[in-house]
């Protein structure tokens, strides 16, 4: 048995440091696979036919055009489904193949494979349907009372919260109506997956997703196959942000290549990612807020209307959540909250980054600033005022008890320097509103700061089993972890792989496939929740390697368990008589455990929506500073400065990653984002038109500060940071907007007509 | 979908003598989306990036001949940018790097988008395109002549946009196009201002407000009475009583669509031109891009 003494990695790439991703140098180089490059040999190709009508009938349905087509392996539409004949995250609602009736633009109808990509456009082209167009029901308002566009009514879901007096009233109270207007996760990687028929009569999916066990379910279901038959693989994913939730063309692919044998490829248009993903719900808010005369909050009144499109996909959790978080992270007595989430014949929304908690963000901040100034008070000051802290009551009657440093973060961005940058006056032309279009006039720009605060929650709620599995295999000395939990950009992979290290002591440690073959579920990555979900996992399995480790040791040399240790890579004793690498421990032995980690449980909102709803809030506030074009209303984001609770940063590097994304993400929404709709079609389906922040456009981001307040019962103290910077960014940044104008600017994203002819008219309302 | 590169005009027009109904390629930065989006899929392409004659630029007298091949990249240097500020600033407008490494000032106009960047500059300018046939005819004509609707030239089948003749440091030259963000963006709006001190002539044309690009003649006239042509300097204010601004909208005619309002577009028009005067006129030499 060796004992050689060497000086171990010690902790180089544990938690805490800006450890490198591993996928990183290969993205960089063009060389990381996403599931757009997937091939196999003898691979069909397949084509998606989508309704060109948000609603109409489908009066007949001719396949035959397109088997005429020669190349064409096989066509698929309603009728070809053999198990069940829908799919939806929360309720089944959506079908894989329109049969009697189409519901939105671009809903599926028919699939065709064949033996290259345009053989198989031009086929599923050549299918003759004859539609009965109808008038399609588009105004969410109107949804409510309109007759029924599907079987389950047109209310998708509703949440009522009462809490405290419902009659409080207030000395001060002031009152708004709000809109947001549908966002897109505009990944860049568009839905692509390649389907291989198995020999046991199963299949293999290889594809982008963020959770491949719900696919695999969902899948199964359809297919009519035992789980066991379904098998999914996670290929390289190219973002997400909510959009993949959702299944796109996964039942259909896997139906192709098990009617052909062969394996079935496909990959989205861009044209095509934009109308087979969900969006973020667009949203019609009203509120009214009450306050005492020094300005402490007294009630919060809302009415929320969130268009959840054709189909249910996750609006109940969505419309949970906007309810939940309506009144703000703000002490808020007395709350009265109608929140209805309606079936139209729009595009089907969902998940995106801030899940409902993006939407009355930017209407309640405006509204804080608004109370504020009734008040006559400093908006911070306000803020500051009524910030919840740990051991506050939320508007659900639940009692926060983990971390809220809501002051914290108010305190640290109000505490932070202005932009040094110069201003308007001797800005570069280039960095002026306007931008490379020449169009500034230096005294017409005008400098604007805004101020908002968000929070939402982290990881599932209302009760929902969430639970995620991993598992830990040492052997020879190396580490290997292995998940199902899905990298879509965001850096579980480096922190898996910190994890390991931190325990284990050693730089190397390999990651398995992820993938429904073979491990357990790692649940969605969403909810910002895989730091403390799989990351609790991963924790859990490597201690349980670890302990196995050195009981064998302590057996194999007869020594009490409590006298070793392992440390910095090493088995040793505290008097220093055992000093054993990992391959010396192990001792030709392998050691495997698998972990499932499950956070504490929640509880459903009663009907009143009271109840222990959520497991863990994450807060952030973002400072915006705009320079505002007044006669052409064009914007130019100056800077926006944040901080944001994170709990523990175990990963600065990739930390700063997400916060500079969301922002950039929340800035978007706040001045360009817009999936533009007209009666039911969406108008910009491109990046030519679908507009997203460029290098110009996304602001310098300044991290006032990372409030490192360990939550407690989270691994490491760590809370997830995906979302909040894409909370509270927007309404800072149309804060600002306003501060410059002194427009009431009610909706996002704010045009530049919004501003342009507000001001023109106002100018000549004066004259 | 065969592809044709000749490497010289003559192979070029050989090729177009049996195909003259061949989709020609100058950059593709719109060809090329609309083919991969399957929208397009034209019987033949005939690519006119190898074809030296088309390529860059030169002076003739007091002209400068800008070759249908010429890049955004090489419209924004600063030899040329010199020559023409008024192109250069348009070109960097256009797109990314990379698509103004790609793209053409003949693609541009050939495609006749309303938004076209270039195209405003080139009416304010008078520029003259010169459009040659395989027989060795050669037709020049304005750009009014030649661009009719949207995406509709008068360009006949076999003939090839060769080159375009602008004058060489033609007065001062103001190009501002107003889009939703800041870089990388369809125009919603432009304008492009030419006040040429020697000739006395101002120039005035308006982009992304109508069908094709607008030349503002009611504009240019009541714009001539405010130059005090020897001292170089405006004698009456642009705006106060909102008549120059009105004059723009009202020659603007522009749609709603999912980019922008009609009402911003003429507004935003009137701002541009009122703004390009004022940049024109300022004691400051006209930026270049």
């Amino acid at each position: 048995m060796t004992t050689v003494l060497t000086t171990g990695p010690g902790l180089r790439g544990g938690l805490g440091e800006s450890v490198r991703r591993p996928d990183g140098g290969p993205k960089a180089r063009g060389e990381f696979a996403f599931s757009s490059d997937l091939e196999a040999e003898d691979m069909l190709w397949a084509h998606l036919l989508r309704s060109p009508h948000p609603s109409a009938a489908i009066s007949s349905l001719d396949l035959s055009p397109a088997f005429a087509v020669p190349g064409v392996a096989a066509v698929l539409a309603a009728g070809d489904v053999p198990g069940r004949q829908s799919f939806g995250l929360d309720y089944p609602d959506q079908p894989v193949f329109a049969g009697k009736v189409v519901r939105h633009v671009g809903e599926p109808i028919a699939a065709v494979a064949a033996d290259h990509p345009i053989t198989a456009r031009r086929a599923a082209e050549a299918i003759a349907v004859t539609y009965e167009v109808t008038e399609p029901l588009t105004d969410p308002e109107a949804a409510m009372e309109a007759p029924p566009i599907h079987e389950r009514g047109n209310v998708l879901f509703h949440q009522d919260i009462v809490h405290g007096d419902p009659g409080a009233t207030g000395e001060v109270s002031v009152e708004g109506s709000y809109a947001t207007a549908m966002q897109d996760q505009a990944f860049l990687g568009p839905e692509s997956a390649l389907a291989v028929p198995a020999g046991d009569g199963g299949v293999d999916l290889y594809l982008a997703t963020q959770w491949l066990h719900v696919d695999r379910d969902q899948i199964a279901a359809c297919l009519g196959l035992p789980l066991d038959l379904v098998r999914l693989h996670l290929s390289g994913v190219g973002g997400a942000f909510g959009a993949r939730e959702d299944m796109s063309m996964q039942v259909q692919l896997c139906l192709l290549a098990m009617r052909t044998g062969r394996p079935v490829k496909i990959v989205f248009s861009r044209e095509e990612s934009f109308l087979g993903h969900v969006h973020r719900h667009p949203a019609r808010m009203w509120y009214r807020h009450s306050a005492d005369a020094d300005g402490n909050l007294v009630k919060v009144e809302a009415k929320l209307i969130l268009d959840g499109g054709a189909y249910l996909s996750s609006s109940p959790a969505v419309l949970q959540n906007a309810a939940c978080f309506a009144a703000g992270p703000y002490r808020v007595p007395n709350a009265v909250v109608d929140a209805t989430a309606v079936r139209t014949n729009n595009p089907p929304c969902g998940a995106m980054r801030g899940f409902g908690a993006v939407q009355v963000c930017f209407a309640y901040e405006t509204q804080m600033d608004k109370l504020a100034a009734a008040l006559r008070m400093d908006p911070v000051e306000l803020r500051l005022r009524n910030a919840l802290r740990t051991g506050d009551t939320m508007i659900t009657g639940q009692v926060l008890s983990g971390a809220a440093p809501v002051a914290e973060v108010i305190r640290a961005v109000a505490a932070a320097p202005l932009p040094a940058e110069p201003g308007p006056s001797d800005a570069p032309e280039i960095a002026l509103p306007g931008g490379a279009g020449r169009t500034a006039e230096r005294d017409r720009v005008r400098r604007g700061i805004g101020f908002a605060v968000g929070f939402k929650n982290l990881m599932y709620s209302a009760g929902f089993d969430d639970f995620t599995t991993a598992r830990c295999r040492l052997e020879e000395g190396r580490v290997t972890i292995t998940s199902a939990a899905v990298e879509v950009g965001q850096g579980l992979v480096t922190l898996m792989q910190q994890i390991a290290r931190h325990i284990f002591g050693v730089a190397d440690v390999s990651l398995g496939e992820a993938t429904t073959a073979g491990i357990g579920s790692a649940g969605s990555t969403s909810a910002s929740r895989q730091t403390w979900m799989t990351g609790g996992a991963v924790e859990a399995a490597c201690r349980a390697v670890a302990e196995r480790l050195v009981s064998s040791v302590a057996q194999r040399l007869e020594r009490p368990l409590a006298s070793l240790r392992l440390d910095g890579g090493r088995v040793c004793s505290d008097d220093g008589a055992v000093d054993l690498s990992l391959v010396g421990a192990a001792s030709g032995q392998v050691f495997e455990e698998t972990a499932v980690y499950r956070h504490p449980p929640t509880e459903e909102l009663d009907e009143k929506g009271q109840g222990n709803a959520h497991v863990s809030f994450a807060f952030g506030a973002h400072r915006a500073v705009v320079d505002v074009d007044l006669d052409l209303g064009l914007v130019r984001v100056v800077d926006v400065t944040t901080a944001q609770d994170v709990g523990r940063a175990l990963n600065p590097l990739q930390l700063i990653g997400q916060i500079e994304g969301g922002t950039a993400q929340g800035v978007g929404l706040a001045v360009m984002e817009e999936i533009v709709l007209d009666r039911g079609t969406v108008r910009n389906p491109s990046f030519t038109d679908y507009i997203i922040p460029t290098a110009l456009d996304s602001p310098p981001v300044t991290i006032a500060g990372l409030i490192e307040e360990p939550e407690p019962g989270a691994p490491h103290g760590a809370k997830g940071a995906g979302e909040p910077p894409a909370i509270s960014s927007t309404a800072a940044v149309a804060a600002a907007i306003r501060d410059a104008t002194g427009l009431e600017l009610a909706r996002v994203p704010i045009r530049p007509q919004d501003i342009a002819l507000a001001l023109a008219a106002f100018e000549e309302d004066r004259q | 979908m065969p592809v044709f590169v000749p490497a010289s005009l003559e192979e070029a027009f050989a090729v177009l003598e049996g195909a003259p109904g061949a989709q020609l390629l100058a950059g593709g930065t719109d060809f090329m989306v609309e083919v991969n989006a399957g929208q397009r899929r034209p019987a033949t392409v005939v690519a006119l990036g190898a074809v030296p004659e088309l390529k860059g630029w030169r002076l003739d007298g007091d002209e400068v001949v800008l070759g249908a091949g010429l890049t955004y990249t090489e419209m924004i240097s600063p030899e040329l940018a010199e020559l023409v500020p008024g192109l250069a600033q348009a070109a960097r407008t256009v797109g990314s790097p990379q698509i103004r490494n790609a793209g053409t000032l003949g693609g541009n106009i050939a495609t006749a988008s309303p938004a076209g960047d270039t195209l405003p500059m080139l009416m304010a300018l008078g520029a003259t395109m010169t459009l040659g046939r395989s027989d060795g005819g050669r037709r020049a004509v304005g750009l009014d002549e030649l661009v009719v609707g949207p995406k509709r030239t008068t360009l006949q089948p076999g003939e090839v946009l060769l080159e375009v003749r602008v004058r060489a440091g033609a007065g001062r030259q103001e190009f501002l196009k107003v889009g939703t963000r800041n870089a990388m963006v369809i125009a919603v709006a432009s304008a492009a201002v030419v006040v040429d001190f020697e000739r006395r002539s101002v120039r005035v044309a308006l982009g992304s407000v109508g069908p094709v690009v607008i030349r503002a003649e009611e504009v240019e006239r009541e714009a001539a009475k405010l130059i005090d042509w020897d001292a170089r300097r405006l004698v009456g204010p642009l705006e106060g009583s909102g008549d120059f601004g009105e004059l723009v909208r009202t020659a603007a005619r522009p749609i709603d669509d999912h980019r922008s309002t009609a009402a911003y577009r003429r507004h935003a028009a009137g701002v541009c031109v009122t703004r390009a005067f004022r940049r024109a006129f300022s004691s400051e030499e006209s930026t270049a891009p």
